[in-house]
Formats: structure tokens, sequence, C-alpha cells
């Protein structure tokens, strides 16, 4: 039996690496998710038959709760919230490799001290990826304020930290750790967690949430090596790098370092002195924008997060469809950090029907910005702002943007006259070819719709 | 039981693997991925099920108990959604129903 569990335990670790390697292509993605799905399978079945094991009730009933409640929210969540979903699930994961961790501190009969050890750092790392995840996801479903901060903060945090790894030190230099010990460190852990998570504010959110899917990746593989499991081991250090290097391009194209956005707060730099924009803000009406877009050659769309929630990408979609009848060639331009995680938008598009091969993402797309007859910006404001490549004073300078300003004509679809969400003014909307189509994003574009049928 | 240096030779080869794997991808399956990614730490499943199992005393249990609940909703949460997002993915030429 031994050696059936093991073959099972390789198959599926090498159905992950391929399921992996197959979702990093729009093609054969679909596939990738069925081999990881059929891997973990697998894996699950034959540690039925793990041989000592007990509980198997328990076990099964354990597993009817977590499954049954993560199947039913996971097929109910909408696109839009997906991002927090993600956290909460990868803080479960998190909290489980802190779980095992727990059982073998209080069994208390590891091998060697090595594997004591590595139980230690694995706890302390899911312990902070659960509860980190738990303040990500509390934040953006709008339960709890953006950013926490408080005097001093920095220090009380390191200060907590300093506390859990000496506790965990003590910890892992007992032989048999008295409860109430291992009870305090994880409480330390935990405590981190919310702290180190607290004042970051929701824009960075999706580069903690990529670092905590690798820290939990991470605290699986220790959690791995003390029981012995290679299947756990490979695919928890592969889920690691991998999310490493995600949280890496996520940060890069925020052209933020991750220290940054981790330790310190965003908008406290040169924010203060506003540089003012010359020029004024020009309205449009929608049947001026339809006449200009169907009687265009190229359009390019820039959607954002405003667009999602204005739930307006279904009625995107219909005007592409129209236009695209009458032969305008429409193309969609995703900036890398647009919505609440990297290829967010993408996906939101994707639920609305909009085929992978219109939408392109900024290295592809920048160089087409001047041909362009109309560049149509709907819910999008920091990551089309020019004052990221003219303003050296400006928070954002330096962050690769969306270069819609040089299209031949720009329409803004926008609620209001109020600054994005960083609170920077945009260059982009004072702009002599720029005009604002003001209303709500579903409504604007459903006037557009109309008009363009009209014509 | 895997020892000492074969362990962290495994650490280090796997290490790559996912750093290679994932090196290409473009940023329109960003979000997918990362959910994908997350459904394989569900893997967790597999150790908490063995820690259950071993488990003795009423707290080993209940911790053990907790910690099957936590991976399972890691994985099948993981699954579910990302199998959503790939699903709309879809080329123009593809039908589309």
């Amino acid at each position: 039996m031994n050696t059936v569990i093991q073959l099972s335990y390789f198959a599926a670790a090498a159905l992950f690496i391929l399921g992996l390697k197959r979702m990093s292509s729009p093609r054969t993605a679909r596939g990738g998710i069925l081999w990881a799905g059929a891997g973990m399978l697998v894996a699950t079945i034959v540690t039925f038959f793990w041989p000592g094991l007990e509980n198997y009730l328990l076990m099964i009933v354990a597993i009817a709760i977590g499954g049954g409640l993560a199947w039913w929210s996971g097929k109910r969540v909408a696109m839009t919230d997906m991002p927090q979903m993600i956290a909460i699930y990868n803080g479960m994961g998190g909290g489980a490799a802190a779980a095992i961790a727990a059982v073998e501190l209080a069994k208390g009969e590891f091998g060697s001290a090595s594997f004591q050890g590595l139980a230690v750092l694995g706890a302390l790392i899911g312990a902070v990826s659960f509860s980190g995840s738990l303040i990500a996801f509390a934040k953006l479903q709008g339960l709890m304020k953006r950013a926490v901060r408080f005097p001093s903060q920095q220090f009380i945090n390191l200060g907590v930290f300093g506390a859990a790894v000496i506790f965990g030190l003590i910890v892992f230099a007992m032989q048999a750790p008295a409860g109430a010990l291992v009870f305090v460190f994880f409480v330390l852990a935990l405590t981190f967690g919310v702290l180190m998570t607290l004042p970051i504010g929701g824009a960075d959110m999706p580069v903690v949430i990529s670092l905590y899917n690798a820290l939990t990746g991470l605290a699986v593989a220790f959690e791995g090596f003390v029981l012995g499991n290679a299947a756990m081991i490979i695919a928890g250090t592969v889920v690691g790098s991998a999310g490493t290097l995600l949280t890496q391009l996520m940060a890069k194209a925020m052209n933020r370092p991750i220290s940054n956005v981790l330790f310190s707060s965003f908008g406290q730099s040169g924010a203060g002195e506003e540089t003012a924009v010359e020029g004024s803000m020009k309205a449009i009406d929608a049947t001026d924008v339809a006449v200009m877009m169907a009687y265009a050659d190229n359009v390019i769309i820039v959607p954002g997060y405003g667009m999602a929630v204005a739930q307006a990408q279904h009625k995107i979609w219909e005007l592409t469809e129209l236009l695209e009848e009458r032969g305008v060639k429409v193309k969609f331009a995703i900036h890398p950090v647009a919505g609440r995680m990297p290829g967010h938008m993408n996906v939101l598009l994707a639920e609305a029907g909009v085929p992978y091969d219109k939408i392109f993402d900024l290295d592809e797309i920048n160089a087409e910005f001047p041909r362009a007859d109309v560049a149509l910006v709907i819910g999008a404001n920091d990551v089309v702002n020019p004052v990221a490549r003219t303003n050296p004073d400006s928070p954002i300078y330096g962050m690769p943007i969306l270069n819609a300003d040089q299209a031949k004509n720009v329409i803004v679809i926008k609620r209001g006259k109020g600054a994005g969400f960083s609170g920077i003014e945009n260059a982009l909307f004072f702009q002599d070819n720029t005009h604002m189509l003001y209303g709500d994003g579903q409504e604007a574009v459903g006037k557009l719709i109309q008009q363009v049928k009209q014509l | 039981m895997i020892e000492g240096f074969t362990a962290l030779y495994i650490f280090m080869l796997a290490a790559f693997t996912g750093y290679e794997v994932i090196s290409r991808v473009p940023v329109i399956l960003h979000t997918p991925l990362m959910s994908g990614s997350n459904f394989v730490h569900g893997i967790v499943l597999v150790g908490a099920m063995v820690a259950l199992g071993h488990a003795d005393t009423g707290l080993e249990q209940a911790i053990g108990f907790v910690g099957v609940v936590l991976a399972a909703g890691n994985a099948v949460g993981g699954y579910v959604v990302t199998e959503r997002m790939l699903e709309m993915f879809k080329s123009s030429k593809e039908d589309r129903g």
C-alpha cells in the first residue's frame, strides 16, 4: 500500500507542475486546472489509506464542512469580488499548515531537531498568512477601513514580530514544548499577521495577497518536511517560488519595491504639493461621442476598476460588437494593475464575453495609441495620468502608464470631477483633445449604444 | 521519511521549477494563475488529514479537525474559483455559446 501511496503522490506532484505550466497560456489554461485538480483528487483519496490513521469520521465530516462551504461560496462569488475570495482561501491554507504544526508540537514526537525547527517556522509563516489574509479579505470586502495607522506602528510591529520569534525559538528548543508556551507563540504570530496587514492600503492589497500566497506555499512545504510528505514539499515549494515571482511582477507593475508596499504608506510623500494643472475639463454629450466612434478607424478602450463597479462591462462589449459591425477596429488596453489585482480586468472582461485576443497589455498597445482615432477611458484614472511620465514631483512619477493621451481624441466616461483613488489630479482630463462624458458608466455606455444604432 | 540533504535538494529543484514554470506568463492570466497556485497549496489537505489521523487527545483532535476544515476549504474553493475564471477565457475564433 505504501508504494501505491508514494506513487500517487509522485503523480500528483507531476500533475501540479504540468497543470501550472498549462495555466500560463490562455489556450491551455482550462486544461491546466483540470490536471491539477485530478492530482489533488488522487492525492486526497490515497491518503485515506495512509497506514495507522484514525479519526476517519472526523476527517470526513471536516472535509464535508470545509469543502462544502468553499464550494458554495466559490460558485456564488461575483467576479468583482474574486481577489478577496482568493485571499480567504489562501488564508485557510496557511491556517491549515499552522494547525498541522500545532498538532505535531502538541504530540512532541519529532524525529530530529531540524524537523521541530521546520515545524515551528512553518507554523509562524502559516499563522501570519492566515490572520493577514483575513484582514486583507475584510479590507477588500469593505468590512474595514482601508488603512489603519497609529503612532510608532513600525516599532510595535517589530516588537510583536521579535516576541513571536523568541517564543518560536523557546518552543523549538524544548524537548516537549509546554502547551502554554506554544499557545502564546501562536497568539503572537497571529497578532503579527494582523498588525502587518493593517496599515496597507487597498491599492496595494494585490501585492499583499500574492505575498501571502507565496508564504502559505512555503509553510505547506515546511510542514511537508515534518510529515515526510513529498507531494506537500514539492507543491508547496513550487507555489512558494512561483508566488514570489508573481509578487515581484505585481510590485514591478506598480513601480514600487515590495519593501515599500509593506513598510511605507502611499500618498504620504509629495502629495502635499499639488501642482496646478493647466486648461479645463470639457464636457461632451453621448451623440457626439457616438458619431466620433462610429466613423473612426481605430478605437482603443481603456477600462478600469470603475467600469466593473458600474457593472458596465457587458454594455461595453455590446458597444464593441456594434462598432465592429461598422468596420471599426476595437482593441482593449489593460494596465497591469487595473482592477483590484493584476489581471483582474481581464477576468471581468472575459466574463462579459470579450475574447482574450482583443485585450492587450501595456507593452503591446502603447505604440498604437498615436494611431488610434479615439481612446475611450472608462473607470480608469491614475493608470492613464500623463504626469507619471512628465512630473517628477508627482507621487506616481515613474509608474508605467497607458499612453491614452497620445490618441487623436480622448473620451473619458466619469461620474464627476473628483480626483482618482490616489487623490492625484489627472492631467489627461485637461488636455485639448480630451472630452468628458459625465455620468454613471453603465448609463453612459447604454446611451452610446442607442446613438450608434441610430446612425 | 525524507532525510536531510535529499530534502534540501528537492526543495531547491522545486523552487527553480516554480520560478521557471511561471516566468513567461502573460498579465492577462495573473489572477487565475494566482488562484491556481493558491489551489495547488491546497495539498496541505493531505498533511492535515495525516495530522488529524494521528491525533490522540481531544485537543489534538480539535486542532486537527480545524486544520482539515481549513485545508479542504483551500483546496475546494481554490479549484472552484480558478475553474470558473478560466472557463470564461475564450478566443474570438472559438464558438461562444
